[in-house]
């Protein structure tokens, strides 16, 4: 009796040519420059936004010379920017799912089947088009000459122009309105998925509407929700857009921040610190997110 | 899974439902609507409706910079879709067919570019550039690109790969097809709409960016979404609304297709 | 290894991870016969079945067809094709393309392709739908499509993984039919999987009983059927009535048995060999099972006495549940030829005795050996 061997294992796994071009330019060209970021990160901006350099290494570590932009960041005033993006996020993030939830409901559940893939169709387009186009209707809306403004005046609901631009008010729109594609999606692919037999069982046995939902649907669909919630904290917190055109000098947010130490501080040493210390929130949300989807054993992306 | 009959509407909930949808849609709709419909105002600066006119759509062919943008745009957004969906396809097919030392990394990997905050990724590429001497250029903005697309790319062709039927490449080689040819025969025109799909996002993905682009732009670089920007910051124009007009329909179309491609093939017939 | 077998295996397993699926199995398959894999699910058929098909790489064992050794042969070199269990047409090619894919990998010429896909299509009754595609036919078409596609490659062994399973019952019993004349028309050896054993008697020469990924008994379909081997073939089989009985003596082409319900049985001896006092167990299919109001073992037919529990109408037969004093519970098939209004003998509660044809009794030992 002969041990079949499999002549196949003798030819070289086919999978690595594939894989080897995307290995070199994600490779070179994201984990390099990020690495050399974070490297930076410890440096001290030099004359002309270059870096100064060291002339004693052991006693720029020792001295703790070589955490100062970290050290920096800590200084109230960027703190300050760090909580407004931290509350910013979650406001959004909050007023998305609540807003979004029942939308993704109706598509998945209430509307008639041969319409549910236009609905999800109308909500997945915005998902994709420019955020900058999105977020400059919102400028059009809420300047002074606005639309908003213009209809109050002509209605005689005001005297003169809110103030709508330039505050958290518009940046908390703004944010929401571009964020709620990005929630209706997993929310809905979650609630596809549900056997609409459990709710009907759920009543049977005396739930009410309420308590069915609380009960049954929730837990059922915890996987879109985290989903979705990941989905719209995450870019939330690392705004850019929405803060530079809707919001002030009153409303930065830390990739405001990030953005001025490169193009107009020139400060990259710091700016890369700030940069590192978002990235390094968003990959500890992640880093939970997947101890949570490898507990319920969820289908991954790739 | 059983969804228990075509009942809908489900009591007292449906209309109140209906309502609260069509009310977020009208909300995710309607200030771009409103921007789309001013773009063929008469007034400048106001937002008074003052007549129709297509006027500033005719003074955008005429604009020197906003057509450098496009042409900019258009060169970038192939460039960078090519390269990005040969990139990804390779890899979805790799991880969704073999196993291999490196599987997880890969995926880790990819998942990376979508998940790291724009922002920071554009710092991260300017530096490097600047640290390897390579000046910013449209070449650096198509490498860039390329850097955020391979993923998207690679999940979208690893979601149509997974519903694929693997008893149909096993049917290819027992009549007699080696693994290339069944490649070739069944699983390529199989996974094409997926790849297209996938290569129309990414192009999408790439004509709209900000963010990233405006770090990695060298001077003579700009791209639409570059031009829209410093146009914005000047003022508010309806000439901004027209070429935001604009580039929102081919957004719509090149999605609308994309979504199409993406449908599951007809199911049959009964016995 | 003899040429008048198509198909040669010899040790096979195949394991995955610390299971083997299928276990140091061998058989010899005959040219041109319906050859049927048959089991519950998880016994090993199906990947046995691919191993041959080359879709599997056996961990020890070898397999030959007419002759030659192809173990390590990918499927694209192995003189086999198989109809897979869901079909597998290519969605985006026509019928014809279907049918006449693997054909340039033969040899055969462009020109001549079409006239083999007519012939094929014709073989499997579907003439005039080269131009449809897969989506547009219904279940049983898309069959005998995958049928004619892997029979237009005019392989000497055909391999099929439960190609009826997904087709409703009527239709499934007319394919069946009509597969067996078609493997008796194209004289090619068809290999069939099916957990279903009332298919696999429907249409093959012989049987291989797998559980656990070892053959239990490999026979004629009628003997497989009539004569189970081991109890795991004889509750597959349905002809789970066991009785327990202690031999008595074993000469003169008599076995005198005395069960454990009590009384005496004799069968025919047929040349085991058995010890005096011996346990054994031995089995009688429910439709051999008779009632009958008295004791008919003076006149040399075996009685058990017995209580009725419950009777079920099952139109073609009833099917009565008794039990001996013993407290063991057999199942008895009567054929329904009178008239449901006629009252029968017996009543659920009342008495009557088992009764059998002695021939029919067959005995299975404990630790009987597979044949």
């Amino acid at each position: 009796m002969s041990r079949a061997r499999d002549p196949r294992s003798r030819i070289r796994n086919p999978a690595y040519p594939l894989v080897l071009p995307t290995w070199l330019v994600l490779g070179v060209f994201f984990l390099l420059p990020l690495t050399i970021l974070f490297v930076i990160s410890f440096a001290q901006r030099g004359t002309y936004g270059s870096l100064r350099p060291i002339e004693d290494f052991g006693h720029y570590v020792t001295s703790g010379k070589i955490l100062a932009n970290y050290a920096r960041s800590l200084h109230p005033i960027y703190l300050q920017i760090f909580w407004r993006s931290l509350w910013m996020a979650v406001v959004t993030t909050v007023l998305c799912l609540a807003l979004s939830y029942p939308v993704a409901y109706y598509i998945a559940v209430v509307a008639p089947p041969r319409r549910r893939n236009f609905l999800l169709g109308l909500a997945v387009v915005p998902f994709w088009t420019s955020f900058l186009i999105r977020t400059y209707a919102w400028m059009f809306l809420l300047r002074t000459e606005g639309l908003i403004n213009r209809t109050l005046l002509s209605a005689g609901l005001v005297s003169h122009p809110l103030e709508l631009l330039y505050n958290n008010f518009a940046v908390l729109i703004g944010l929401l309105y571009g964020e709620i594609p990005f929630m209706i999606l997993p929310l809905f692919a979650s609630l596809e998925k549900l056997d609409l037999s459990l709710l009907e069982a759920s009543a049977d046995l005396g739930a009410s509407r309420a308590s069915t939902f609380l009960r049954v649907t929730v837990p059922l669909t915890m996987p879109g929700i985290v989903a979705g919630i990941i989905l719209v904290f995450v870019p939330s917190l690392g705004q850019f857009i929405v803060s530079d055109l809707l919001g002030g000098a009153r409303t930065i947010l830390a990739g405001n921040l990030i953005q001025n130490q490169f193009a107009v501080a020139r400060n990259k040493p710091f700016g890369s610190a700030v940069a590192f210390e978002l990235t390094a929130a968003v990959l500890a949300l992640l880093f939970v997110y997947t101890i949570y989807t490898r507990k319920k054993g969820q289908d991954v992306l790739l | 899974m059983s969804r228990a009959g075509e009942a809908r509407g489900r009591g007292s909930r449906g209309p109140f439902l209906r309502a609260h949808a069509w009310l977020i849609y009208l909300f995710l709709y309607a200030p771009i609507a409103i921007l789309v419909v001013f773009s063929f105002n008469k007034a400048t600066q106001t937002a008074v409706w003052q007549g129709f006119t297509t006027e500033w759509y005719g003074s955008l062919v005429h604009n020197e910079l906003i057509l450098t943008a496009v042409r900019n745009s258009l060169i970038v957004g192939v460039a960078a879709t090519l390269l990005a969906t040969v990139f990804g396809t390779l890899v979805a097919l790799a991880l969704g067919r073999y196993t291999f030392r490196g599987e997880g990394f890969t995926r880790n990997l990819l998942y990376l570019p979508i998940i790291i905050p724009e922002i920071v990724v554009g710092a991260a590429l300017v530096t490097f550039f600047g640290v390897v001497g390579l000046r910013l250029s449209l070449v650096t903005v198509v490498i860039a690109h390329v850097v955020f697309s391979v993923s998207y790319v690679a999940i979208v062709v690893r979601a149509r790969l997974s519903g694929f039927d693997r008893s149909l490449e096993e049917a290819a080689l027992d009549l007699g097809a080696r693994p290339l040819q069944t490649f070739w025969r069944v699983t390529l025109p199989l996974i094409l709409p997926g790849i297209v799909s996938g290569a129309l996002l990414v192009f999408t993905v790439s004509i709209d960016d900000y963010v990233i682009t405006s770090f990695v732009a060298g001077v003579g670089a700009t791209t639409l979404p570059l031009q829209i920007y410093s146009m914005l910051k000047v003022g508010v124009t309806p000439e901004v609304n027209a070429v935001s007009t604009l580039l929102l329909l081919l957004t719509v179309i090149l999605i609308v297709i994309a979504q199409r491609l993406q449908q599951p093939p007809p199911e049959g017939v009964r016995d | 290894m003899g040429s008048d077998h198509s198909v040669e295996i010899r040790g096979l397993t195949k394991r995955f991870g610390d299971v083997a699926a299928v276990d140091a199995v061998s058989m010899d398959i005959r040219r041109g016969e319906f050859f049927s894999l048959l089991g519950p699910s998880g016994c090993g058929k199906t990947t046995l079945l691919r191993m041959i098909g080359g879709f599997e790489l056996p961990s020890e064992g070898r397999i030959a067809i007419d002759g030659a050794d192809v173990t390590l042969r990918p499927p694209y070199e192995r003189p086999v094709n198989m109809v897979f269990q869901h079909y597998a047409l290519f969605p985006h090619l026509s019928v014809e393309a279907n049918v006449a894919f693997g054909l340039r990998y033969k040899g055969v010429d462009r020109a001549r392709q079409p006239e083999v896909v007519r012939e094929a299509l014709a073989l499997v009754q579907l003439s005039g739908f080269e131009k449809r595609l897969p989506h547009q036919l219904s279940g049983g078409q898309r069959q005998r499509v995958a049928l004619a596609r892997a029979l237009a490659l005019k392989p000497s062994v055909l391999l099929l993984d439960e190609p009826l399973g997904a087709l409703d019952q009527k239709l499934r019993k007319e394919v069946q039919v009509q597969l067996k004349h078609l493997q008796r028309e194209l004289g090619i050896t068809f290999i069939f999987v099916t957990h279903d054993q009332e298919e696999a008697l429907t249409m093959s020469d012989r049987i291989a009983v797998m559980n656990r990924g070892r053959v239990e008994q490999m026979d004629e379909a009628a003997r497989v059927f009539e004569r189970p081997a081991t109890e795991f073939v004889a509750h597959f089989m349905g002809a789970a009535n066991f009785f327990s009985a202690r031999v008595r003596e074993a000469a003169g082409g008599t076995l005198s048995l005395a069960l454990a319900a009590g009384g005496e049985v004799r069968l025919p001896l047929n040349g085991t060999r058995y010890r005096p006092d011996e346990s054994v167990r031995f089995v009688v299919r429910p439709e051999k099972l008779d009632l009958r109001a008295r004791d008919l073992s003076a006149h040399g037919v075996p009685s058990v006495a017995v209580t009725i529990e419950d009777r079920v109408y099952q139109g073609i037969s009833t099917m009565w549940i008794v039990r001996d004093s013993a407290d063991e519970r057999f199942v008895v098939y009567e054929q329904n030829e009178k008239p449901f209004e006629e009252a029968s003998r017996f009543a659920v509660g009342g008495r009557a005795f088992l009764c059998w044809n002695p021939s029919h009794a067959v005995v299975i030992r404990p630790e009987a050996e597979p044949s």
